[in-house]
């Protein structure tokens, strides 16, 4: 058991620094997936490990034994885990714990809110246009989802680029990808670790609506022009004396919108079976081992019950 | 150029409920930015401000409504309390103990967080050096399409 244990708690460590470089060499359809799945998967595997470490400390104390009406001894005949290893794996579960919940309200109260927002807007279609300078535009999910784009952002899009636009939202209307950066989210607030891995699905589900726009369009150059042309427009008037936004993409090599670009300027990555399989089995195995020391705790105890 | 947007091609009267009121900033500054910007200023204020105040602290790029709805869903949320000064509010933060505030401030730009992440924008803001980037990387591109139609 002792092993098995750990393998949930360093995976997660993994696949934050896979994350990236996996997404970029498959499909984004399927790296939305594949990671969205895995992010859920090693949240809670991990999650579960945490939950084993800090109970399989308890058991062995010795008031435990009574209340449970439970051999003592075969209890203390376990893997031992060290006081402070179980005392911050407990630690680490609680503070997950509260991390979801805090998260999960937050994040279904913003998409309630959104819902709302979807629903009262005015006319019929589904896209609807607002009259603002800004360039902006953005899906709202809903019953039915709705496009908002603004003016400006119609404006600042020649001819052709319009019909990427609205093929790429509507893409996130149609996929509710709403849906998997919230799950991957949770995710990682049940482990930070999983972070990184959150940031790349939101990245996937981009890259996935812009290559349907280019499916749609049939022309990837003109997808790419879109997506420059409207981050431009969207920068054309920078803020003056505003506050400080948050530094997105200044920190390591270039931000999503160029990123976006380039995947646009060169043919979409194709099928690759070995990294899928790959990441499958290693979630699984993840996956399994947190299975294998619930398992071992799960027969401990019981054996103990038999013994009394 | 054919019509590609399905339903009414007008501009839609989108600013019912302050909807748009948040969108009418000029600049892409998320909302919860906008709301910890006006707290900011209050708070440095030392004395109730009415909106036209606020909107001249931070330099006058804000539309006049758009100020008034961060203030009013700012008191709505609890953070700011108000009175009437002749024709209109002047806001101050509510006297509080300093770290409930901050709490409460803290949660409520992470609501907001949580609503910009919902929505799927087309495209994300700009860094300095994405702008510069984007630029090389479409070079002559950009400036030869003729817009059609």
């Amino acid at each position: 058991m002792e092993l098995a244990v750990y393998v949930p708690l360093l995976v997660p460590a993994l696949a934050a620094l896979a994350a990236r470089p996996l997404a970029a060499r498959l499909p984004p359809a399927v790296a939305a997936w594949l990671l969205t799945a895995s992010a859920l998967a090693l949240a809670l595997a991990s999650s579960a490990a945490l939950g084993v470490l800090a109970l399989s400390a308890v058991i062995r104390i010795r008031f435990i034994d009574a209340v449970g009406h439970l051999s003592g001894d075969v209890l203390r005949s376990g893997d031992a885990v060290s006081i402070p290893v179980a005392v911050l794996a407990g630690g680490l579960l609680a503070l997950a714990a509260g991390a979801v919940g805090l998260a999960l309200r937050r994040r279904v109260a913003a998409i309630a809110a959104a819902h709302r927002r979807a629903r009262t807007l005015p006319g019929t279609g589904q896209v609807v246009v607002t009259e603002d300078d800004t360039a902006d535009a953005y899906t709202l999910p809903g019953r039915p989802a709705r496009v908002v784009i603004t003016r400006g952002m119609l404006e600042a899009l020649a001819g052709r680029e319009r019909d990427v636009l609205l093929a790429h939202e509507r893409a996130h209307a149609r996929g509710s990808h709403y849906l998997f950066t919230s799950a991957a989210r949770l995710a990682a607030a049940a482990n930070p670790l999983l972070r990184p891995v959150a940031a790349e699905v939101g990245y996937a589900v981009e890259r996935w609506a812009d290559e349907r726009a280019a499916a749609e369009t049939g022309d990837r150059a003109l997808t790419a022009r879109a997506i420059a042309r409207a981050a431009l427009a969207t920068s054309a008037r920078p803020p003056a004396g505003a506050p400080l936004a948050p530094a997105l993409g200044i920190a390591r090599g270039a931000g999503p919108v160029p990123r976006r670009v380039a995947a646009m300027l060169v043919p979409p990555p194709g099928r690759s079976p070995l990294l899928l399989s790959a990441t499958v089995l290693l979630v699984a195995a993840s996956a399994w081992a947190a299975l294998l020391a619930g398992l071992d705790l799960h027969q401990l105890i019981e054996l103990a019950q038999a013994q009394r | 150029m054919a019509p590609m947007l399905d339903g009414p091609d007008q501009a839609a009267q989108a600013a019912q409920g302050g909807f748009d009121a948040e969108r009418a900033a000029h600049h892409r500054r998320a909302a919860g930015q906008l709301e910890a910007a006006v707290l900011a200023e209050l708070q440095q204020a030392g004395s109730a401000l009415s909106p036209g105040e606020v909107r001249e602290r931070l330099g006058g790029d804000l539309a006049y409504t758009t100020v008034v709805t961060i203030l009013s869903r700012l008191h709505a949320k609890g953070l700011l309390s108000r009175q009437k000064a002749g024709r209109v509010y002047r806001y101050a933060p509510v006297a509080d103990q300093p770290g409930l505030a901050a709490r409460r401030m803290a949660r409520v730009l992470d609501e907001e967080a949580d609503r910009e992440a919902v929505l799927a924008r087309f495209v994300s803001s700009l860094s300095d050096r994405d702008e510069e980037l984007l630029r090389k990387m479409l070079g002559q591109d950009l400036g030869d399409q003729e817009r059609e139609g």
